[in-house]
């Protein structure tokens, strides 16, 4: 792990260099059986559930969490992408561009949708996340699962499952890959 | 990627910029597949549009493309404004800035209108809907947009993943009334940007003056240049515009340069054929060849409103004027 080019935050984007390793991937890959357990435990099973990652560190987290979820309870679980670029409050004060294309599996009437997302920072990602939701469905219930929970929050948000909590300097950023956790900064390309 | 202030040519985005339109509007017609196709992005802003030649399609799509953003949308036709009362245009467009209108979309009979109208307005942004000869340049986005959707369904893949690169060295026919044609200039800057070849079919007289400086070629055998084409994009002929005074008549021009049933047979099987319509059946288009799958023209109308999206989300949602960078 050294550098990654980043093309979120900062106008047009930056390199994240990495300074530390804060979970291992065996660190990472505990963290989310624990969190599926505790997403199945929650909800009585993973019937109506359905798993939807943020573009883009949130997909495949959700890929492997629905990989923990099916070995734990025998079954498959839906999993769906959500890019919130058209729903973010800070159009027209940074670069905001859609990332990918959104792929929601069906109408979230009625199905308890749990969000999938690498990093909860401010809140702001989420809450955008919150209202393109409302768009494809009334979900009977949504929840948000994430793998780091850094702290500033800017809305009232809270994680329902958690992977690890870090307090964190607003400056520094956090990676989530295959290799683990590295906490660093974002530099000028 | 420069970002334009303006969407007056084609040739205002670039290759990068071109690909990032499509790559967007791909994010903007899965919102358009939706049961409730709308999105608040652009709330609060206001747009016009200022067609002072008729048009039903085009308006009617940046007007649905608007309103999917959640734009206010203001829709003035010159038939029935004070242009009419001898409002001269710079006036119209001073009057439209004072009342904080973020975005003009402009159609006009006069080639280079656009570009004056972007001079003279300080704040708002212009978007060409087209102007006289000049340049239709949503038109020639939401072709390619289309071309490449079909390319990527024939494989199985999503358009996004196949980037620009099936245009590469993809032979393009635009046939027909070039001269007249502001859809051409488009398309020819557009297609040649992301690398396909371009060549054009035409009689003489429905050519342009002067083809220097063109990245095209004249096809000398229409036949055997309908045989090599991947995409044939038909024109219509410009009657409005005079086009009909430089054919001998419509029999001649449909029996010389025409789609007709006969002459689609010549063409390989994976070609695909557009039109920026409205379509004259019977004239550049036989009517059955109009209604082959093969035949495109319903798929444009459609992702016509998800580039004009994106068009509108580039220029009214992608300015940055600091803020903060970690938000």
């Amino acid at each position: 792990m050294a550098e990654r080019e980043r093309s979120h935050t900062r106008p047009l984007g930056g390199v994240f260099v990495a300074h530390s390793q804060l979970l291992s991937a065996a660190d990472v890959q505990r963290a989310l059986t624990r969190m599926a357990h505790e997403i199945v435990e929650r909800n009585g099973g993973i019937e109506d559930v359905v798993l939807v990652g943020l573009q883009t560190g949130g997909i495949p987290l959700a890929n492997r969490m629905a990989e923990a979820l099916s070995q734990i309870e025998n079954a498959e679980v839906a999993v769906g992408s959500l890019d919130v670029a058209f729903y973010r409050d800070d159009i027209g004060l940074r670069p905001v561009l859609p990332e990918a294309v959104t792929n929601i599996p069906g109408d979230l009437a009625g199905k308890v949708v749990v969000l999938v997302d690498d990093v909860l920072f401010t809140g702001r990602t989420i809450r955008a996340a919150l209202n393109a939701l409302n768009d494809f469905g009334r979900a009977r219930a949504v929840q948000l699962a994430v793998m780091i929970d850094r702290g500033h929050r800017e809305l009232p948000i809270r994680p329902d499952y958690v992977g690890k909590n870090l307090p964190t300097n607003r400056e520094e950023m956090i990676d989530v890959g295959d290799d683990g956790v590295w906490i660093g900064t974002l530099e000028d390309k | 990627m420069t970002q334009p202030r303006h969407l007056l040519s084609v040739a205002d985005l670039g290759t990068d910029g071109i690909a990032e339109v499509l790559r967007v509007a791909e994010a903007f017609a899965e919102v358009e597949r939706r049961s409730m196709p709308k999105v608040p992005t652009l709330r609060g802003k206001v747009v016009a549009t200022l067609f002072f030649e008729e048009s039903t399609r085009t308006r009617l799509s940046f007007e649905t493309a608007a309103k999917r953003l959640s734009a206010d949308v203001l829709s003035l036709t010159m038939a029935n404004s004070s242009v009419k009362k001898g409002e001269s245009l710079r006036d119209t467009i001073e009057t439209v800035e004072a009342m904080g209108i973020d975005a003009v979309i402009i159609r006009h009979s006069s080639s280079g209108a656009p570009h004056q109208v972007a001079r003279w307005l300080t704040r708002a942004r212009v978007i060409n809907a087209g102007d006289g000869w000049h340049e239709h340049p949503t038109q020639a986005l939401l072709d390619c947009f289309t071309v490449r959707q079909v390319l990527a369904e024939r494989k199985g893949v999503a358009p996004e993943d196949l980037g620009i690169g099936c245009f590469e060295g993809l032979r393009v026919l635009i046939v027909g009334d070039v001269r007249h044609s502001r859809v051409a200039r488009s398309e020819v800057l557009a297609y040649t940007a992301l690398g396909a070849h371009v060549t054009l079919a035409a009689p003489g007289s429905l050519l342009p003056p002067s083809l220097e400086g063109w990245p095209v070629e004249v096809a000398t055998n229409f036949d055997a240049a309908l045989a090599d084409a991947d995409v044939v994009s038909l024109l219509r002929l410009q009657a409005e515009r005079g086009s009909g005074s430089f054919v001998p008549s419509l029999r001649e021009y449909t029996a010389g340069w025409g789609l007709t049933a006969r002459r689609v047979q010549r063409l390989s099987d994976a070609a695909i054929v557009t039109h920026p319509g409205p379509m004259v059946r019977g004239v550049e288009i036989a009517s059955d060849v109009a209604d082959l799958p093969r035949t495109v023209v319903t798929q444009q109308v459609t992702n016509g409103v998800a580039v004009r999206m994106a068009i509108l989300f580039l220029l009214l949602g992608g300015e940055w004027p600091g803020g903060d960078p970690h938000g």
